[in-house]
């Protein structure tokens, strides 16, 4: 399962790293759909197929399609990619660059620390174990998710009425 | 099958289960037609070959042989990228649909979220296809693929749910076994209907080919496709009829398992009879429905199948809960 969790990994930071150079927003969206589908495999190879497979559906499935239909409807052409490749020219990156190396050169040192020492057998959490986690001690949590969703949902539908 | 050793996920099935969905899809090409022009009093194709079976050879070598085009204004990467999303996500799809005992690739624990993640992705395609052609009629084809494939995946998957309640398990080849003494067509008659319906519109077919209606738009999101490309979709139209189908046999219709544990035939024969039954019924459908409008169809799954699906939820779990 390690090789699959690496590859998942790289997958992920590569087309991460070609969302953000792209210039063209729907080759960026078809990369972040990606993304999002290789962290999914990485939950796989971790022991986690029902969080995966929400990450696929919800994610790569649900929210991805309605980025892109947002993108359909606004119709963006030539015109915006130029745009894009304008306010992106190559020395905007150095700043960014330098402090993402920073960041980077601090966090390894540390994960390869907690690695070391958590060398923790591979465990498959099923379904039914996560449905009883989340309605055993995670039940307010979940209700107060829900009470969210439900006013986001009323919201939505007051102000399309008008 | 006493020859070979029959077991999930070796090559042999693997390759098999391949070469047969894929062929049958083609063979749907000639066989919707014939039974389209049977339903219609008329003949169909029956020049090429004993009953015109050879029709999609013919076809095959005609779709290979043209000139594959890609217009000079679309967006080239998402262009070709497209039918292909619909042929993987589908074949994908039959890896956890279980033909019989010792047929399949994967013994999948979360097969039913797998279908519905795959389901998903299908989306794209169309999106894609439509978003990448810059054409008008594409884009308005697309525009009504994604809220249609949208909304109907949130009734299918729910409708599901009763099934996978009933049965306490995500694996489909647990839902098949659980069926062995009653089918889950039974109790679960509405989640069935759901399910059918939201599978019709989920594959983009007549009566709900609102996406690819030909009076009002062309051709819809494939527009622009020729040659192989536009054969993608074709045949990934014909397969997602395929998965439907199989799906519906294994979820309601109890599988490889006989009506009332009559075991007269072997199990593979009996999946075949009932997803052919079912994919009989769908041509009909298209045979004999009229196109409903578009905002018809989104009012008609937003304000009647989501409720309806909720409650159906509702009274299973009711149901389930009385009864332990």
């Amino acid at each position: 399962m390690s090789e699959l969790f690496y590859a998942g990994g790289l997958i992920a930071i590569v087309s991460t790293l070609l969302v953000i150079v792209q210039s063209n927003v729907v080759h960026a969206l078809i990369y972040l759909v990606l993304s999002l589908l290789a962290v999914a495999v990485v939950f796989f190879s971790l022991g986690a197929p029902f969080v995966a497979l929400l990450e696929a559906i919800v994610y790569a499935g649900a929210i991805m399609v309605l980025f892109l239909f947002v993108v359909m409807m606004l119709n963006l052409g030539q015109a915006s990619r130029d745009q894009e490749r304008a306010w992106l020219p190559p020395r905007v990156w150095i700043v960014p660059c330098t402090l993402v190396l920073v960041l980077l050169g601090m966090l390894l040192p540390q994960i390869f620390e907690i690695a070391a020492v958590t060398n923790s057998p591979f465990v498959e959490v099923g379904v039914k174990a996560v449905s009883a986690e989340l309605f055993g001690p995670y039940v307010l949590a979940v209700e107060l998710g829900s009470f969210l969703l439900l006013a986001g949902l009323i919201s939505a539908y007051h102000i399309a009425k008008r | 099958m006493g020859w070979i050793e029959w077991q999930v996920g070796s090559g042999l099935n693997i390759a098999s289960i391949l070469l047969v969905v894929i062929v049958v899809a083609a063979m749907l090409i000639w066989v919707e037609r014939r039974l389209l022009g049977f339903w219609q009093d008329r003949l169909g194709p029956n020049r090429v070959g004993p009953f015109g079976l050879l029709q999609v050879v013919a076809d095959m070598i005609k779709i290979f042989t043209k000139e594959d085009w890609v217009p000079p204004f679309a967006d080239r990467f998402s262009f070709v990228l497209a039918p292909t999303i619909i042929m993987i996500v589908i074949l994908l799809s039959f890896s956890v649909v279980p033909f019989a005992p010792g047929v399949g690739v994967v013994d999948s624990n979360v097969g039913v979220l797998f279908v519905l993640a795959m389901a998903s992705l299908g989306a794209y395609s169309v999106m894609l296809g439509g978003l990448s052609s810059d054409n008008k009629y594409a884009l308005l084809g697309s525009l009504r693929a994604a809220a249609q494939m949208v909304s109907y995946e949130v009734f299918m998957g729910i409708s599901l749910l009763g099934v996978v309640a009933l049965a306490g398990t995500f694996n489909l080849r647990e839902i098949v076994e659980v069926q062995e003494n009653g089918w889950f067509v039974v109790p679960q008659f509405v989640g069935f209907l759901i399910f059918l319906i939201a599978g019709v519109a989920e594959s983009h077919r007549l009566p709900f080919d609102i996406p690819e209606a030909e009076q009002e738009i062309c051709a819809g999101y494939h527009t622009e496709y020729s040659g192989m490309k536009f054969g993608m979709f074709f045949v990934g139209e014909y397969l997602g009829l395929v998965l439907i189908s199989s799906l519906i046999t294994v979820l309601f219709f109890g599988g490889w398992h006989g009506p009332f544990g009559i075991g007269l035939l072997p199990p593979l024969v009996w999946f075949a009879l009932k997803a052919s039954a079912f994919i009989a019924f769908f041509i009909l459908l298209r045979a004999a429905i009229p196109r409903p409008r578009y905002d018809q169809l989104m009012s008609y799954g937003w304000l009647f199948l989501l409720p309806l699906s909720l409650i159906n939820l509702l009274v299973t779990g009711v149901v389930i809960l009385a009864a332990n």
